[in-house]
């Protein structure tokens, strides 16, 4: 007893190294849904308010871009207001009697939240988003993440009460249903940790046969994201013999270099949709 | 200015020029990385103890891992890098050089030969358990050989041109 007692302590660096490594190997062995666990929320929040300093310089220098950015998504909103459009006119055909609006109650599934962004990456092969709206606002896990033109972003994988952390599309374990807009055939959208313009498309059949060009947008088979919303078009094919399926190149539709805003979408019918879902997490 | 202050001023120094700026890089490659945090520890006082080398090693990947969201990866390199310094500079300076409380490793210290020695050797330790520990969990032998080689390369370029601009010879004397 006494000898081990003596070799700890001579070789107490040796000992004090060993155990920070395994501590270390511990917690980047376990994946992304045990994170809190290790950082627990003060981390989030030391970061977040960080991040959110930060963020309020670099924001100032691009008001401008900003500001165009919300000038033409009004516009494009204001296209789509009721009283732009109008009915038929009905006293010219005699005998119209079909109804143009549907009549059926309708109950709302999707909700939007808009959140700033304080803290982006997209240098490393992980890469986050965070946001200033935590829990306290209305944030919940699982919510998804659209940036102001429509395309997807990510989703959201950390709550605190004033902070979220999004796992953005460039992130190697992220992985979205989408399909082809021309002929709805689905898979899905990953990241290969290369290009952080372009995103990769999997499992697509090879009766498929896309050309570059195609738009893919998401799919509905998504608890999270609403269907048909933009993710990017096809640049290239790869064609790969030894499998049944394509892989496809997709230049991504988000810009993730200066997101400032982004919507979240909150699913309000998700565990329902996840209770019936037979594969768990088609999507994260 | 007294050697403690000096070192957190740097702790903090090296972790904001890391986050703020090298991090939010666009990148030219999937496999250049450019780092520079580290170089924290390569300027730690010859005399610190070989344990807290590893502790502060520890403390400081840990610090950057709360903001890059990568939990104990670049606390295990730098935790290992802090491990073995001490081994480098015996290899490369005479026993009483290298308990020497006040000075600490730079060109005017060492030298170019050792210093180069020095720097690059940790820099390759670092990269090279950092990316393996990043390809135990994705990527292929491609992506470890070469984002190893060429983030090494890129560090050392912005280790020398610190060295460069800082001239931490003037600021001993």
């Amino acid at each position: 007893m006494k000898n081990i007692i003596g070799f700890i302590r001579q070789n107490f660096t040796f000992f004090s190294f060993l155990i920070l490594q395994i501590l270390s190997l511990v917690m980047l062995s376990s994946n992304s849904k045990t994170h809190e666990t290790f950082f627990g929320g003060w981390s989030n929040q030391v970061s977040g308010n960080i991040n959110q300093y930060y963020s309020s310089w670099t924001y100032f220098f691009s008001l401008k871009a900003t500001n165009e950015k919300l000038a033409a998504e009004n516009v494009a909103l204001r296209n789509q207001l009721a009283q732009n459009f109008v009915g038929f006119d009905t006293t010219k055909k005699l005998g119209t009697l079909i109804l143009r609006k549907d009549s059926l109650e309708k109950i709302r599934k999707f909700y939007y939240y808009p959140a700033k962004v304080v803290g982006n990456t997209f240098t490393l092969q992980k890469n986050y988003i965070v946001i200033e709206r935590g829990s306290k606002q209305g944030i919940k896990k699982d919510m998804a993440a659209i940036s102001p033109d429509g395309s997807i972003v990510g989703v959201v994988v950390e709550v605190n009460e004033n902070y979220s952390t999004i796992m953005s599309l460039l992130h190697r374990n992220s992985k979205v249903s989408a399909m082809f807009k021309r002929d709805k055939i689905a898979g899905s959208i990953e990241w290969d940790g290369a290009d952080p313009n372009i995103l990769v498309l999997k499992n697509i059949s090879k009766s498929a046969a896309p050309k570059v060009g195609d738009t893919v947008i998401t799919s509905p088979y998504s608890s999270n994201f609403p269907a048909q919303l933009m993710v990017g078009r096809v640049t290239s094919v790869i064609q790969d013999p030894s499998s049944n399926f394509l892989t496809l190149n997709v230049k991504a539709g988000t810009n993730f270099f200066n997101l400032e805003y982004v919507y979240l979408v909150e699913n309000r019918r998700m565990e329902d949709q996840n209770k019936v879902n037979i594969k768990e997490a088609v999507n994260e | 200015m007294n050697n403690l202050l000096k070192n957190t001023a740097r702790f903090v120094l090296f972790l904001l020029v890391q986050i703020v700026i090298l991090n939010e890089v666009p990148p030219i490659h999937q496999f250049i990385t450019p780092y520079i945090y580290f170089l924290f520890l390569l300027w730690l006082p010859f005399g610190t103890s070989r344990i807290s080398t590893t502790l502060l090693g520890f403390i400081f990947g840990y610090s950057l891992d709360i903001f890059t969201k990568t939990p104990g990866l670049h606390a295990a390199a730098c935790g290992l890098m802090g491990y073995l310094r001490p081994i480098i500079l015996n290899l490369l300076l005479s026993q009483e050089a290298s308990e020497e409380v006040s000075k600490e490793p730079s060109i005017a210290t060492m030298g170019w030969g050792p210093y180069a020695f020095y720097a690059f050797s940790l820099t390759f330790i670092h990269h090279f358990y950092l990316v393996l520990l990043e390809w135990l969990q994705f990527g292929n032998f491609g992506y470890f050989i070469g984002k190893v080689f060429f983030t090494s390369i890129i560090s050392l370029l912005l280790i020398f041109s610190v060295e460069l601009i800082m001239n931490r010879r003037k600021l001993k004397r």
